[in-house]
């Protein structure tokens, strides 16, 4: 037990590598024994990752990363196999082995041939989207972050629609151009902490307490800009997605919405805003990022409600929905922050799920044509309730998950600036319209199209497949409260490192009713843009006067619960050694 | 200095060269004796010469420990440098010898010259990396090329086969006259033939008149003639494409290596002095040859044509690690020599897959010809897109990490325009890579027949599957040995 616990990254890293190895095992024709050695994979994958929830929290809360794993890799270049995981990407880790697996248990029926080939590739990919949020490592995290481009070009490429082909190297060729400035990114940092400190490393802990001058800071922050803008995607860098998103199956549309895409949005939490705060808190990239994501949720929504393909309308609404996750992430407050990684897995949930929708309903008729269906709610009626729950979820109705996302992003971006939170909502509006629109057309009204009238409701597999999103979006909405705990310090990690501003006014007169140590600790806190704030927050004020009660986000800005993290902090800090 | 000029331990530091040259002129004897069907025999002799001289070259590496060994009166040096580069030209030949002997017997064309040959040749790389004077780089040179010449040629029957020689030879020809009448101008300037007095000579020499550029340049352009750099390239797709494939693959690894081992000796010993003058020299070239290289290989439906173009691309990568060696940078050069390394075995690989391809009635050359290679032989279309992902230096495979240093060493000297460039150059080059993949893989086989493939062919492929992905993986002690090799550089 002692060994599962200390080494329970690595053993979920590899459970998906034991499964490919299975497979090689299994004969071609056998296509039954494929598919149950693919889905027992991904079934074992998430129970092995389960008990990491439980320890999760339980673990001795003073370091931000937890489950540390580190041995040498590539001596001689400073490489190492170092994973761990913060509440940020434990929630990431637990939404890939989730949706990995109810991935896999919608490509049952929908995968038809080469199917021992599609489970392999798939399998590859959960490891390698799985390393990439374990990776503690700059090296190991590109690796793999590459790696898994390869076996998602082949889900695209082989078993998607009429267009594959094309989707396909443009989804590879897309990421790639990120990917190889991303690397010039990382080799810029590496090549810099050597020549200051004499260490060969890519240990991303170092990297983020290394004070970095700024005009290197700036031009890393748009080589890893544009490696995950195109991830992400971001506005000008979307057009990747709704092709890649239409044209793969649904597994791998569940997989690139509910995981790939939050590659992006992580890269930009734990690499821009953690280890070059000060460019990423620069105003000027500020202004451009927000600017970004408002065009990208308005302009995401107002395509949603053009389109007459449902896929591509849940492709667009995707790049809406991501839009608000970087909102949130360059609000560069707590808030902000920690709503952007809720929204994140909510996306996930909802997406990922509105995926699963539209393929079950693809496997029955073939098509996704808008204009096809209608009345469908008379003939499928389960299926109808669970659209109908998971539309609302989307569009973040009260009591489900997508509300607490956004209205915590919301928030957050209320308190740096207003407008920003107004052009949100007017995106928040149109996310309604586009979703209530399409249920609309599709579920309600006559069944008059003969051929829908025959359709099945779900059977025991498909319900299988859904009712654990749907479960999760309701915990989400009602009881938010795990999630923001689990996040706190990471986040406030985050927010210490990159937002001097926020509490810049605010620093003296808490500094008075404080008794820090010394006043040389003082100094250093302020070097090490560690910021006291003692907020009385108007925005949690008015709206908790107005009656709302927020789901229990304990302020990590509270002086008292601050110290810890405080102290721990300067411990590591560089300036110490 | 040197009293005797012809000692006892320089004959044995030169062991290696014997043995092969031995085991050529064997092979030429014993190859009247051998009936048709076993013509084979001169292949396993072959691989056994070569197996004798690759372990000569690792006892001599262990017995110098680590330091050189000058002989011949100063004319070649026996070094951590040598052992590495004899060790890619060895391994790679035995690759191109394990998949050769199905080929030429499907070709008709199974005599035992070819084997003397390619042996021949390997003796003039190896001298070519080891030798320390004028003279003898350049009849190692010719040794290599000529050998060169005559494999190009050698499907006689065929009008491909024979432009390719002819093509090679004259241009080749023209580049060994150029890089000959650079030579006489450093002897001229010098009054030696030695590279390192050359060097401290032209150390001395203040001014750089024209005729201290003019043999730099013809040097120079000599050299990228025989590594085959644009714009001085233009004979590689047509002799590459001409030649037998098997030839080719040897081509676009050992004699390109050799070529490299040639460019490090003079570029970074004996023209060091120099190098602020050829340095620019050198980005244009490498700049222009990543270029040429990638953007011309876009548009090929010929593999051979398309690694072609491939292979120039990749030197200008290299090159790049010259132009980051200019300024002093020790990562540039071992960038330089690990990329050589890898490079040879993932290219070796993926023409391993193209030549078993080659079967009676297919000549296995056209990009349409891998159609669904997925459904003859799951087990070569895998490995060619590990030998692809590698060219392309996707991780985690061993041309990535060729591709890293390189990167690395262009960050350290501060090339940040060239990098990004180099680096955006991967995802074109992705493009065409993928070309094959798409045909392998989404496209139909025509008739879906299984694929062959000889044992000698099985056992070359997972040779070279088992480098790519282990130096992808480990590739620690690689790099160690990498920096030992490129320590005489270190300025």
């Amino acid at each position: 037990m002692d060994f599962y616990h200390d080494h329970i990254l690595t053993i979920i890293l590899l459970t998906p590598l034991v499964g490919v190895l299975a497979l090689f095992l299994v004969p071609s024709e056998n296509k039954n024994a494929i598919r149950w050695v693919g889905n027992i994979t991904t079934f074992l994958g998430f129970l092995i990752s389960l008990p990491l929830a439980f320890w999760f929290s339980k673990e001795s809360s003073s370091e931000v990363f937890r489950f540390v794993e580190k041995a040498d890799w590539i001596p001689s270049i400073g490489a190492q196999y170092h994973l761990g995981v913060d509440g940020i990407s434990f929630l990431m880790v637990m939404m890939t082995t989730v949706l990995g697996f109810l991935a896999t248990l919608s490509s049952w029926s929908a995968i038809k041939n080469r199917a021992k080939e599609y489970y392999a590739f798939f399998l590859v990919l959960q490891t390698g989207m799985l390393g990439v949020f374990m990776a503690l490592d700059f090296f190991l995290f590109y690796v793999f972050w590459e790696v898994m481009l390869v076996p998602m070009y082949f889900i695209i490429g082989v078993w998607g629609g009429s267009r594959k082909l094309y989707a396909a190297i443009k989804f590879f060729l897309y990421t790639l151009t990120g990917s190889v400035l991303l690397l010039l990114g990382i080799l810029a940092l590496y090549f810099r902490f050597h020549s200051d400190t004499g260490n060969l490393t890519f240990d991303i802990l170092q990297f983020m307490q290394h004070d970095w001058p700024f005009d290197l800071q700036f031009w890393v922050f748009w080589a890893f800009f544009v490696g995950f803008a195109i991830k992400v995607p971001m506005f000008p860098f979307h057009t990747w997605l709704p092709d890649a998103h239409v044209q793969a199956p649904t597994a791998g549309s569940v997989i690139l919405a509910g995981v790939l895409l939050k590659m992006g949005t992580y890269g930009f939490l734990r690499f821009n805003l953690s280890m070059l705060p000060e460019a990423s808190s620069d105003p000027w990239i500020v202004n451009v990022m927000i600017t970004l994501s408002i065009i990208a949720i308005i302009y995401g929504a107002l395509v949603s409600l053009m389109q007459r393909d449902m896929k591509k309308l849940i492709a667009y609404s995707s790049v809406s929905h991501l839009g608000f996750c970087t909102l949130g992430i360059f609000a560069l407050n707590f808030h902000g922050i920690s709503g952007s990684v809720i929204q994140q897995i909510n996306h996930g949930i909802s997406t990922g799920a509105l995926f699963l929708i539209v393929g079950l309903i693809y496997e029955r008729r073939h098509t996704r044509e808008i204009k096809e269906f209608g009345g469908i709610s008379n003939v499928m009626p389960i299926y109808a309730t669970i659209f109908l729950i998971i539309t609302m979820s989307s569009i973040g109705m009260p009591a489900l998950n997508g509300f607490i996302g956004e209205f915590t992003i919301l928030q957050g971006a209320f308190q740096v600036n207003k407008i920003w939170a107004v052009w949100a909502v007017a995106g928040i509006i149109l996310g309604a319209a586009y979703m209530l629109w399409l249920y609309q057309r599709t579920m309600f009204g006559a069944c008059d199209n003969p051929k829908n009238k025959v359709l099945k409701d779900l059977n025991l597999r498909e319900f299988a497949t859904l009712a654990p999103l749907v479960v999760w979006a309701f915990w989400i909405g009602l009881y938010p409260k795990p999630y923001f705990e689990v996040l706190e310090p990471a986040v406030t990690n985050i927010v210490q490192r990159v937002n001097p501003d926020l509490s810049k006014a605010k620093r003296v007169e808490v500094g008075k009713g404080l008794s820090l140590p010394s006043k040389g600790m003082e100094a250093k806190s302020i070097n090490n843009k560690i910021h006291i704030e003692k907020v009385e927050n108007p925005a949690w004020n008015t709206l908790d006067d107005s009656g709302f009660r927020y789901p229990a986000i304990r302020s990590p800005l509270m002086s008292n619960e601050l110290m810890p993290n405080f102290k721990s902090f300067n411990k590591t800090s560089p300036s110490d050694l | 200095m040197w009293t005797e000029f012809f000692r006892f331990e320089d004959f044995v530091a030169i062991k290696p060269e014997i043995i092969l040259s031995l085991f050529a002129v064997g092979i030429l004897i014993t190859d009247f004796m051998l009936a048709k069907k076993d013509k084979y025999l001169n292949a396993i002799t072959a691989l056994v010469g070569l197996a004798f001289a690759g372990t000569a070259v690792v006892v001599d590496w262990m017995r110098r420990g680590g330091l050189p060994y000058h002989g011949f009166g100063g004319a070649i040096v026996n070094d951590d440098f040598f052992t590495y580069f004899s060790l890619i030209f060895i391994i790679s030949t035995a690759l191109v010898v394990l998949v050769s002997v199905k080929y030429l017997e499907i070709e008709g064309a199974h005599y035992g010259e070819y084997y003397a040959l390619l042996l021949f040749s390997v003796v003039g790389m190896m001298f070519l990396a080891c030798g320390t004077d004028l003279i003898v780089l350049f009849i190692s040179l010719e040794l290599m090329a000529i050998s060169g010449y005559i494999l190009a040629g050698f499907l006689r029957q065929e009008a491909r086969s024979n432009e390719a020689a002819l093509k090679y030879f004259l241009l080749g020809a023209f580049s060994s006259g150029i890089l000959l009448y650079g030579m006489s101008l450093l002897f001229g300037l010098s009054g030696s033939t030695q590279i390192n007095i050359i060097s401290e000579q032209l150390t001395k020499i203040s001014s750089n008149g024209p005729i201290v550029w003019l043999a730099m340049a013809t040097i120079a352009v000599g050299i990228f003639f025989k590594v085959a750099a644009a714009p001085f390239h233009q004979w590689t797709p047509d002799v590459y494409e001409g030649a037998p494939t098997t030839i080719t693959a040897f081509m676009s690894v050992a004699p390109k290596a050799g070529a490299f081992a040639l460019l490090m000796r003079m570029f970074l010993d004996c023209i060091w002095p120099l190098h602020p003058d050829w340095k620019i020299f050198v980005i244009a070239v490498a700049v222009i040859t990543m270029t040429v290289g990638n953007l011309a290989a876009l548009t090929q439906d010929n593999v051979k044509r398309l690694l072609a173009y491939s292979s120039i691309a990749h030197v200008g990568y290299i090159l790049l690690g010259l132009v980051a060696a200019a300024e002093g940078s020790s990562t540039g050069l071992q960038g330089m020599a690990i990329y050589l390394l890898v490079y040879a075995f993932m290219n070796m690989g993926a023409f391993a897959i193209i030549i078993s391809l080659r079967q009676k009635d297919c000549t296995g050359e056209k990009v349409d010809d891998l159609s669904g290679l997925f459904v003859r032989s799951p087990g070569c279309a895998f490995l060619m897109l590990i030998f692809l992902l590698s060219l392309a230096g996707i991780p985690p495979t061993a041309g990535f990490i060729g591709k890293y240093f390189i990167f690395l060493a262009l960050i350290e000297t501060g090339y940040y325009t060239l990098a990004v460039v180099a680096v955006l150059y991967v995802v074109v080059a992705l493009y065409y890579y993928f070309r094959i993949v798409v045909a392998m893989f989404m496209k139909p086989s025509p008739d879906g027949r299984e694929l062959s493939v000889s044992p000698g062919t099985w056992v070359a492929l997972a040779v070279t599957t088992i480098l790519t992905l282990g130096i992808g993986i480990l590739p620690n002690w690689v790099i160690l040995k990498a920096e030992q090799a490129v320590r005489p550089f270190i300025q």
